[in-house]
């Protein structure tokens, strides 16, 4: 469980995250909604420990994020944020193997070397593994990314925009693929998606935000109403219901 | 490389040497120890560098490593003329520039980095200003002292490797030796970081501890190199660049060493090029870049670079 406590950010006199309570349950898959500026990825840093907390109090299975030893932290949390640069040169199965990191510190066991198997396998990148980074599109690199998280092995994988750069083939086989990892692995996924009706697809449950405050949280079909999406995006959505899940149509 | 490094000293020994051996084998052998002593040093030191601010063009010396080097001996040479500066035991003299170097750093790592928790850039911008500051209160105080004064200094500043005290050289070789036992720990962290700080962080790196770590690791290994033959950070550029061409991996594991011997390589060959060939009429940092800037031309051209 993780449990958010008054959360604030500030940088100079703008609170990018004004004191935000909310608690994440353990298992399934929260997505994180909201317009742009709304502080759903300096939230995701605040959890993971990128940036310090202004105010507040952040603990994962009751670790406070802000004391606890970064390298426990990191058998027990992973994060992906948006934009990933790397000025090295590697290949896909290298990066993966970063993921083994926290437990290895840097000596590859054999377990160690199945679980990088697994998840190249996990993520069909099995193929991909002796291509350097720069050799690959977008979609490829993003999975390869994800593949390092997966990696990494913790209860919590939180996940800043993975459908970035994805075509709608990816974006759904990502999606699938998380859900997968949530239901069988009895993993915790936190996600930050724009696409609303991915968030309603395929999430247990959904936290808005807007201009750093919480708006509303709770699952799929308590969130996906007209009224509460025009609150949260300024913007009107017909919410239909298609296929059993509750799509929004905001196109025109 | 290996082999060409133990190729290009043995070609530096033995080259041209009339006389006694017991003589001449002394006397380049100090010059080698000072040669590989200072190569490793530049080498790793910017590998590391470059790693901590996942930046590939740059060096410890936009720092103003060099600057605050040149400074201290104007300031000598300002306060107390030449001849004190050619006096100064040299024991005292390196002891004092290691000191001043490492606590001028130390103090700006520590009010930056670790008390006002600012970024790594900003440290290195304020780095690069401070640089530029000694350089110009160099180039002022320069401007006051007597004529021939100043040829002692601008001696002062070309990296030299004749006449090096030898107890000198066991202090330096301690320091490098006891600075690489903590980089050797530390080699899969440094492969971490070239993630980012983010992956770093999220892979349970204690990023602000590393990096201060690193900072000072650098600069001992700087202020070692500057202080025993002058400034000579010119060329770790190029050799860690050209190291990470032909190692083709991210690995420290071998990157560190083929940047060193990459140094090595570059430092006696060109010593043996400017003493053999040249006799003494150029400049060192002229043959290395040189024959340096040519190599990596080549190589960009050729294609085994990304």
């Amino acid at each position: 469980m993780i449990e958010i406590h008054g959360v604030t950010k500030q940088y100079g006199a703008a609170r990018v995250v004004d004191d935000v309570s909310c608690t994440i349950r353990k298992g399934g898959i929260t997505s994180l909604i909201g317009p742009n500026g709304a502080g759903k990825s300096t939230l995701l840093a605040m959890v993971s420990r990128l940036s310090r907390l202004d105010a507040g109090r952040i603990t994962v299975d009751g670790m406070d994020v802000a004391s606890t030893p970064s390298d426990q932290l990191a058998r027990r949390l992973s994060i992906l944020r948006q934009e990933n640069h790397l000025t090295a040169r590697l290949t896909v199965r290298d990066l993966v193997a970063f993921g083994r990191y926290p437990y290895s510190k840097g000596r590859l066991t054999i377990e160690d070397r199945d679980h990088i198997e697994r998840a190249l396998e996990y993520m069909n990148l099995s193929d991909l593994r002796g291509r350097f980074l720069d050799e690959l599109s977008g979609g490829q690199r993003q999975r390869a990314f994800v593949a390092m998280v997966l990696c990494q092995d913790t209860d919590y994988v939180l996940l800043d925009e993975p459908l970035n750069s994805l075509d709608m083939k990816h974006a759904v086989g990502m999606m699938r693929q998380l859900r997968t990892t949530a239901d069988e692995l009895g993993k915790t996924i936190v996600v930050v998606l724009h696409d609303i009706n991915f968030a309603s697809v395929y999430s247990d449950e959904i936290v808005a935000m807007r201009e750093g405050k919480l708006v509303h949280q709770g699952a799929p079909s308590e969130l996906m109403r007209p009224e509460i999406l025009q609150q949260v995006y300024d913007l009107d959505v017909r919410v239909h219901e298609l296929e059993g899940s509750r799509i929004g149509v905001y196109y025109r | 490389m290996v082999a060409l490094a133990i190729v290009a000293i043995v070609a530096y020994m033995t080259l041209e040497s009339r006389g006694m051996w017991e003589f001449v084998l002394p006397f380049r052998g100090r010059k080698i120890a000072a040669i590989i002593i200072v190569g490793y040093a530049i080498a790793v030191s910017t590998v590391l560098f470059q790693t901590i601010t996942n930046n590939r063009i740059l060096t410890p010396s936009i720092m103003g490593f060099d600057a605050l080097y040149m400074l201290i001996q104007t300031i000598i040479v300002y306060l107390f003329g030449s001849s004190r500066l050619l006096m100064l035991d040299p024991q005292q003299r390196f002891a004092m520039e290691v000191f001043v170097m490492v606590v001028f750093s130390s103090a700006l790592y520590f009010w930056l980095f670790v008390k006002a928790e600012r970024s790594l850039h900003l440290l290195v911008l304020v780095g690069i200003i401070f640089g530029t500051m000694f350089r110009s209160i160099t180039n002022f105080l320069q401007r006051l002292i007597d004529p021939n004064e100043f040829v002692v200094l601008q001696d002062a500043g070309f990296a030299s490797f004749s006449a090096i005290d030898q107890t000198l050289l066991w202090v330096a070789a301690g320091v490098i030796v006891a600075i690489s036992l903590v980089i050797i720990r530390m080699l899969p962290m440094f492969d971490v970081l070239t993630l980012g700080r983010e992956m770093a962080i999220g892979l349970g790196v204690n990023y602000r501890r590393v990096i201060t770590v690193t900072l000072v690791l650098v600069t001992a290994l700087v202020s070692v190199s500057t202080a025993l033959v002058g400034p000579i950070t010119f060329f770790g550029l190029l050799v860690a660049n050209l190291g990470y061409m032909l190692i083709g991996s991210a690995k420290h594991r071998w990157t560190i060493p083929a940047a060193a011997l990459l140094a090595i390589i570059a430092l006696v060959g060109g010593q043996t090029l400017l003493e053999r060939v040249f006799s003494f009429n150029s400049t060192l940092s002229i043959i290395i870049e040189f024959f340096g800037g040519v190599m990596f031309i080549v190589l960009l051209i050729r294609g085994s670079v990304r």
